[in-house]
């Protein structure tokens, strides 16, 4: 079926959006925040990639890599990226149940309980990673 | 400007998207407009709540389908109409299954249906509560499918224009740009709904206002049945929000202020704890409401700031039963009145509700003017006669909408384009809307909504749910005097731009129309009937009134009755007997 | 409670303003009034110039939505009391052009709507004599809450996403598109796909989750979306693993 639109054209006052509008709500704020966090992830990686390459360099590089790690700017900037991480993390759990509605015996298994799974095999992984690192 | 189609729908409701289908499918060829004043999801039939009757059970019959429908209306139905409704309404509501509509489910997965007031057994399909929502927009969603229905979304149809006894097409205005545009058709279908509108406390929408019956009206074509009007038993004080009878079926009790279940002293049987079919809370809408004045006269109802009112006790149902059955009742409850009935009583009033009456078709949808068809709550083939059943308005709008289309299309396929009497007319009309927009000079002073309060007063004084010769009379007089002092309407806005005050005043005019027919209608029938009560004529008079009356809109704009006799076939005129 | 109370409500004529306008006007406060009976006071009392959409009043049709303070709701739904003292700052609803007062254009949308077949698809015709087909409570309860949609806009409204970048589909359009995927009825999910996947379908949402905080029937939009992802994603990992096309 085709509709005759509402044929206002250019009369309709066309609104813009400010570019200061994701300041006027707490949500769209977090949301930002968010899209934000994905600039850190990919630090993160970086990071990450840099640790193996230095390692894999030999005794030298890694020193210089450890020196360069402890300088007080980057130590904030990973202070900062881990909280962003983590705020990605908490964010991606709480969205989970909305992407795979879990179903056991054909009930729907409430959001809150499938979250709370989430956090215990978070646990559970970060536990096991503590461990491997200290002994 | 002026455009041509094969077939003009005016409406896009249930009755209308319905048609506009069965043109699509019935004859690909026909170029088909829909033109609806609101975008066609929000048509009124989204209001629906309870469900659409159609036989399925395995102990239920299409004989007493009929029955009960015919006894229902008190036998000022079309028997033959009713037959072939009663036949078809189970298939237009599988029909509209396969399309989609999300029925309400056995555990097997067939298709549930529950007990609905004045139906002897369960025959009620239903989505929830939220039935005529589901239907719309499966309706609406399907339509889209089809690349030969043209949509005019948010047009007002002004003018039927018809010359010689023959549609030539219509004359709209689009809201967003004033455009007024001529639009010829070989064929037209009315679909334009109710008009409860006319009256101040309704369950209707603001959309309601009669305007096809107007349309029609004065395009030749009469009304048939004005006079029956439905009062629904349950509606909520101050907003007029219905309660649907669904939570009488599921058990809710109708209690006067000492707590007693009234109906039992109203000859309507004797009150059981669970649910008895056409029984008590399940009789027929016309009858309880009629028990609910005469409780206020006794002094037995409860008073609220928005008038008396009873009570609806769904409590003994639970929270969990409302919620899987009826939760759109909660939530209107809760949303819109502040109370909760799983806990609380809910206070209800009878509320003006759906129109018996309508534009006079047979059971084509085919009106007196040639090329002009009606379908839904604007027509009256008869089906409903004195008083409709709940329930058996969703299906007549698949049945009869269907019909109209596929009767439309055929008579499109053969019929020729406009008349240049025709296009003139239509060139009249369009000077005519302009001198509304640009402004009268000079302007009137009679405030639009003052004319329509008093209107609604009016018409709730002299023809509500008892009439008598008197305030009938009153009426007829003060609506004439109405007619006059709409000429002296004051119209502020003059934009052009999505104008809705010019529309309030079309509308006004519209219910002026109805409620004319209205009060003439019942002023001549003298004899009480279904939803029909005189005072002064209290008991049903089959030798004088088992017969329609049919509205004409004579040449000098008055209102004149005449009657047409009711088609009997195979059950003769009965008593009408609930709760025994 | 005071007795009145003050509605801050946008005027826009394109045939004299520039841009939209604020103006005042006072309306009784009462229990059971809400903001659409203060818009009807005020165009049968003060101004009948007022334009606004309305029609069941009672949370249905969805022709009422505008911005409330701020926030798109239904204004059937919304109580004048639950806004006192005011004033109330009545807008036409955000993200869509105006066309008049606080009548917005949502045209877009109906353009937009027929894009994900929103009907039934199927691969074969079942005939009407063949009766109903079946359909289990649980199977019914699998997509029954998208097809609640009212398609009153509000979750429009709320999506900066669309706001930004007009050409996404956005929330309702998927949920409607999700509705007939997950119904048991239903063959289209493979027609819907090629939309849905499009960068402006499921993909241009960043999932800012306002159209479910902003939806008034609970229809969960922003859930519709996630879920969509994951079935695209797992299509596009299929349609790698066998490139044929699969058997
Ligand atoms: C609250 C409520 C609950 C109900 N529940 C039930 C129920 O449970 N079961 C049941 O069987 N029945 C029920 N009914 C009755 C039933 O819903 C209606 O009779 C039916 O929906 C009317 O449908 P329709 O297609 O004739 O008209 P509508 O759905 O009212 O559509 C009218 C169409 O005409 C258009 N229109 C009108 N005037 C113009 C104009 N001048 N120009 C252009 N377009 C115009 C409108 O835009 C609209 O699209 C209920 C009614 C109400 C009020
Ligand atoms: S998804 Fe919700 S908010 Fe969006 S249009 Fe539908 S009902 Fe309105
Ligand atoms: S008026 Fe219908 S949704 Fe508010």
């Amino acid at each position: 079926m085709t509709g005759t639109g509402t044929g206002t054209g250019q009369r309709a006052y066309r609104p813009r959006m400010s570019l200061w509008w994701w300041a006027r709500k707490r949500s769209y704020t977090l949301f930002i925040l968010r899209e934000l966090s994905s600039v850190f992830v990919a630090w993160f990686v970086l990071f990450t990639l840099l640790t193996v390459w230095s390692v894999a360099r030999g005794e030298e590089r890694y020193e210089q890599f450890l020196d360069f790690a402890s300088n007080p700017l980057v130590v904030a900037l990973n202070v900062l990226a881990l909280a962003f991480l983590l705020f990605h993390t908490v964010t991606w759990f709480n969205l989970t149940p909305k992407a795979m509605p879990v179903k056991v015996r054909g009930r729907r298994v409430p959001s809150t309980v499938v979250i709370a799974a989430q956090w215990l095999g978070f646990v559970v992984v970060s536990a096991f990673v503590v461990w491997l690192v200290v002994s | 400007m002026t455009t041509a189609h094969d077939v003009v729908l005016v409406g896009g409701g249930g009755a209308g998207l319905r048609a506009a289908i069965a043109i699509a499918e019935a004859r690909p060829e026909l170029d088909v407009a829909v033109v609806s004043k609101v975008y066609p999801m929000r048509s009124h039939t989204v209001s629906a709540e309870g469900g659409a009757a159609g036989v399925i059970g395995a102990d239920d019959s299409l004989d007493e389908h009929i029955y009960d429908t015919i006894s229902g209306s008190d036998w000022l139905a079309d028997q033959d109409a009713v037959e072939m409704f009663v036949e078809e309404a189970p298939r237009e509501l599988i029909r509209l299954e396969h399309w989609g509509c999300p029925w309400s489910r056995e555990p097997d997965g067939r298709v549930a249906v529950r007990p609905f007031g004045g139906m002897k057994k369960q025959r009620t399909w239903f989505a929830a509560d939220k039935t005529g929502f589901h239907m719309l927009h499966t309706l609406f969603q399907t339509s889209l499918k089809y690349g030969t229905i043209h949509r005019y979304d948010e047009w007002f149809v002004t003018k039927l224009v018809v010359d010689d006894g023959v549609i030539q097409g219509v004359v709209a205005i689009e809201l967003s740009t004033g455009r007024i545009e001529t639009m010829t058709a070989k064929a037209v279908i009315l679909a334009t709904g109710g008009c409860g509108r006319v009256f101040p406390f309704t369950t209707n929408a603001a959309i309601k206002t009669g305007d096809g019956m107007s349309l029609a009206y004065r395009a030749g074509a009469p009304l048939k049945d004005m006079e029956f009007v439905q009062y629904h038993p349950t509606g909520l004080p101050f907003t007029g929000i219905l309660i649907t009878e669904a939570a009488r079926a599921e058990g809710g009790w109708l209690l006067n202020k000492d707590g007693y279940r009234y109906l039992q002293d109203y000859d309507l049987g004797k009150p059981e704890p669970t649910p008895v079919l056409r029984s008590m809370e399940l009789g027929p809408r016309d009858r309880l409401s009629q028990a609910f004045v005469h409780e206020v006269e006794e002094g037995r109802a409860i008073d609220t700031p928005y008038g008396p009112a009873v009570h609806l006790d769904l409590r003994h149902l639970g929270a969990k039963v409302i919620d899987a059955k009826i939760p759109f009742v909660r939530e209107l409850c809760l949303k819109y009145q502040n109370v909760d009935p799983a806990a609380e009583l809910v206070q209800v009033r009878p509320v003006v509700h759906y129109m018996m009456g309508g534009v006079h078709t047979d059971i084509h949808g085919a009106t007196p003017v040639k090329g002009l068809y009606a379908a839904g709550e604007v027509a009256c083939v008869s089906i409903n006669g004195a008083n409709r059943l709940g329930s058996n308005s969703l299906p007549e709008l698949l049945v009869f909408g269907a019909r109209a289309g596929r009767a439309a299309a055929e008579y499109a396929a053969g019929a020729s384009g406009p008349t240049r009497a025709g296009l003139r007319q239509a060139d009249d009309e369009h000077r005519r809307i302009w001198r509304e927009l640009r402004g009268r000079e000079p302007n009137g002073n009679e405030r639009i909504a003052d004319l329509r309060e008093q209107m609604q007063h009016t018409m709730e004084g002299g023809a509500g749910i008892y009439r008598t010769g008197d305030s009938l009379t009153k009426a007829v007089d003060t609506l004439h005097e109405f007619q006059g002092r709409r000429d002296q309407a004051r119209i502020e806005d003059h934009s052009h731009t999505f104008n809705t005050e010019l529309l309030t005043f079309l509308e006004l005019s519209a219910m002026l129309d109805v409620a004319e027919t209205i009060v003439y209608s019942a002023l001549r029938r003298e004899e009480s009937r279904g939803a029909h009560q005189r005072t002064d004529y209290s008991a049903r008079d089959n030798d004088r009134f088992l017969a329609h009356s049919l509205a004409h809109r004579a040449s000098d704009g008055s209102c004149q009755i005449r009657y047409l006799p009711v088609t009997i076939t195979r059950w003769p005129v009965g008593e009408r007997v609930y709760g025994r | 409670m005071a007795d009145s109370i003050t509605l801050r409500v946008t005027r826009y004529q394109p045939e004299v303003d520039d841009e939209p306008r604020a103006q005042d006007f006072d309306v009784p406060l009462r229990e059971n009034w809400v903001v659409l009976d203060g818009l009807n006071y005020i165009k049968d009392r003060l101004d009948g110039t007022l334009s606004y959409r309305w029609s069941c009043r009672m949370g249905i049709c969805g022709s009422c939505g505008m911005m409330v303070d701020g926030e798109p709701a239904l204004t059937c739904a919304t109580f004048l009391v639950d806004h006192a003292p005011g004033p109330i700052r009545v807008e036409p609803l955000a993200n869509f052009p105006v066309v008049r007062d606080l009548v917005v254009d949502i045209g877009d949308f109906l353009e937009k709507l027929p894009r994900v077949s929103p009907w039934i698809v199927r691969d074969d015709d079942i005939p009407v004599d063949e009766g109903e087909s079946l359909q289990t409570p649980e199977e019914l309860a699998d997509y029954k809450q998208y097809s609640m949609c009212i398609n009153c806009m509000l979750c429009y409204s709320a999506c900066p996403v669309y706001g930004l970048d007009p050409d996404f589909i956005g929330p309702a359009a998927i949920a409607l598109a999700q509705r007939y995927n997950l119904d048991s009825r239903d063959d289209g999910a493979a027609k819907r796909l090629d939309v849905l996947i499009h960068p402006d379908g499921v993909w241009g949402c960043t999932f800012v989750g306002e159209c479910t905080t902003a939806c008034p029937k609970d229809v969960d939009p922003a859930g519709a979306i996630q879920r969509y992802k994951l079935t695209a994603a797992m299509e596009t990992i299929k349609s790698y693993v066998s490139p044929g096309g699969g058997p």
